[in-house]
């Protein structure tokens, strides 16, 4: 099954990564052959065999349910490109 | 000299007061200044008073008797650990500006245990890369040169600038993540010990996700005592990181010089790759003699599904790598490229403050992930891990550890193996399949090949079992006796 333009285009827009034409026939390429590559997997036979989610090495675990960090508002809004008082900023998104 | 030490040694003469940690420290700046500019293995080396305060606070403790276990050792850190109030890029424009507010879990345990940070090592950008030429603050320089030619050879990645850091005299050892190989490949490049931890061991908060089901810490280092010394205080529980064991942390270092005798070393079938050089194969039959001469067995055993490992790992990486970097959007941190449009900002963000490596992985694992694609390639891939898993625990169900060639060739030179990224990917061939296992794997440098370049061994173990894999991997080391150095060296010509 080889990548077409127009899958290139739609996978990049999912990934939110704003490709040029020219950019997003390279990048078709480039992923083509990876694909190509990796389709050698369809041999392996999987039948009855469980996906390994993780490396499965430690049960997964519960704490209590209460805060344990907070209070750090203005250091995390240290790291923001463009910041208004306690708030981030974007473009107006509702008309 | 004081930049050609072990851990081991540094930490045993600041004990005896044979020297300070300040004079260390001092040392090390120096060696840097020499040649960071050459080698661009640290991308932000720490001011000089920052660093001389971090070791006259380590010589107050030994002077006091209350000196810890890595006290006034000068350490790099890989670029990818978030260190408090000191830059983190992760080689990557999209960082090349964040200070974080708070300190990884690894770097907060080596800065309790004493170490002095000298600086921030260099990688490929988001750990992405066998080479480290894909950093956004230029490639690191293999400190290593084949002999009778100049040409510049890559240091291995993603953790070069700690591999080469660690070989030049740069640092006395550095931490590393891997998350295919990013440590051991490297390690075997400059002819240092790399280890990567069995999965769990060491804490991933903190440290700048790539595919979070195969990253993990671990130290890069001159000798085998010296990764179980480092592992000692970089590993443990933390509530943070949902993965993270709490099983107890053994004494690392003691599991060094204990004897092999009567161990069982498998050699797996499936790592006798079609075109091995002569070189590597000859490397792995001296490896095999030496630990038999140490008195364990060596056993075949198989791994059917090595041969799957690389392309399951390009799928599962991949894939990880698309969610985790999906928080890289101009808004909460990082680099913004101005739009009219949310939307815009995004696109534009990304597509700038990626490299063409980190957006082709992106891609690779936005498509693998997407509606009509996941079974085909996603799901089949995780039960493909499965396999490879299994494929380990059978093995050791009749040998303790395995041993393979760490990397299928020597370091390269720079523009080598650069075009298509499947012959790129070919690097990770024999490291690969631990990360997809979890389990742990050293690298240690056994000898040069004729042309004078490090080679590396691997040594695999089970889950949790990093005693065997050092003791077996000390006694490799004693085997090879490896004390070569680099060309370019901190004590060269000096």
């Amino acid at each position: 099954m080889s990548l077409d333009l127009a899958t290139t285009r739609r996978i990049a827009k999912l990934a939110r990564i704003g490709l040029e034409d020219a950019e997003l026939e390279t990048v078709r390429q480039k992923l083509d052959g990876i694909l190509g590559w990796v389709d050698q997997l369809s041999e392996v036979d999987v039948e009855g065999v469980p996906p390994m989610v993780g490396t499965e090495t430690e049960a997964q675990r519960q704490r209590e349910d209460v805060v344990t960090d907070g209070n750090c508002r203005d250091a995390i809004l240290s790291c923001a490109p463009e910041k208004s008082g306690p708030f981030y900023t974007v473009p107006k998104v509702v008309e | 000299m004081l930049t050609g030490l072990t851990l081991t040694e540094a930490r045993a003469g600041l004990e005896a007061r044979k020297f300070s940690a300040r004079e260390l420290a001092q040392a090390h700046l120096d060696a840097i200044g020499r040649l960071n500019k050459q080698l661009n293995a640290y991308i932000t080396v720490l001011p000089e008073q920052d660093v001389l305060a971090a070791a006259d606070a380590a010589d107050a403790r030994y002077t006091k008797g209350e000196a810890r276990l890595m006290d006034g050792l000068p350490v790099g850190v890989k670029d990818l650990f978030c260190t408090k109030g000191v830059k983190t890029t992760a080689a990557s424009k999209m960082l090349a500006n964040f200070v974080p507010p708070y300190e990884s879990s690894v770097t907060a345990r080596l800065l309790d245990a004493g170490s002095v940070f000298l600086g921030k090592t260099n990688l490929d950008e988001f750990a992405m890369g066998s080479a480290n030429i894909t950093s956004a603050f230029g490639s690191v320089l293999n400190p290593w040169k084949r002999q009778g030619d100049d040409a510049a050879l890559v240091p291995g990645g993603s953790s070069g600038g700690s591999a080469a850091a660690v070989a030049a005299g740069l640092a006395l050892a550095a931490t590393g993540t891997d998350t295919g190989g990013s440590i051991r490949q490297p390690a075997a490049f400059c002819g240092i010990v790399g280890l990567k931890p069995t999965y769990g061991r060491c804490s991933r908060w903190g440290t700048i996700a790539f595919a979070s089901s195969l990253d993990q810490a671990g130290p890069m280092t001159r000798s085998v005592a010296d990764a179980g010394l480092m592992l000692e205080a970089m590993a443990g529980f933390d509530e943070k990181d949902s993965t993270s064991s709490n099983r107890p942390v053994p004494e690392f270092s003691k599991a060094v010089g204990k004897s092999v005798k009567g161990l069982r070393v498998g050699i797996p079938a499936e790592y006798r790759a079609p075109g091995m050089p002569e070189e590597i194969a000859k490397m792995w039959e001296q490896g095999i003699a030496w630990l038999r001469e140490a008195g364990c067995e060596v056993v075949d055993v198989s791994l059917p599904h090595t041969k799957y490992g690389l392309a399951t790992y390009y799928i599962i990486a991949p894939a990880e790598c698309s969610s985790n970097l999906a928080r890289y959007d101009g808004i909460r941190f990082g680099e913004r490229k101005d739009a009219a449009s949310l939307d815009g900002i995004y696109e534009r963000t990304r597509a700038e403050g990626f490299g063409p490596e980190v957006r082709n992985r992106i891609l690779m694992g936005t498509y693998v992930l997407s509606a009509g694609y996941y079974d085909a390639y996603y799901l089949k891939a995780q039960k493909v891990r499965t396999l490879i898993k299994r494929d380990f625990v059978q093995a050791f169900e009749q040998v303790d550890v395995l041993l393979t060639p760490t990397a299928p060739s020597a370091a390269f030179a720079q523009g080598e193996n650069m075009d298509d990224p499947v012959q790129m990917y070919l690097n990770d061939i024999f490291t690969v399949p631990a990360s997809m296992a979890g389990v742990p794997a050293l690298s240690v440098p056994v000898g040069l090949d004729s042309k004078g370049l490090p080679l590396g061994l691997q040594i695999i173990g089970r889950h949790f079992d990093e005693e065997t894999v050092l003791s077996v991997g000390g006694a490799l080391e004693a085997a090879a006796g490896f004390a070569h150095k680099p060309t370019l060296h901190a004590e060269a010509g000096v």
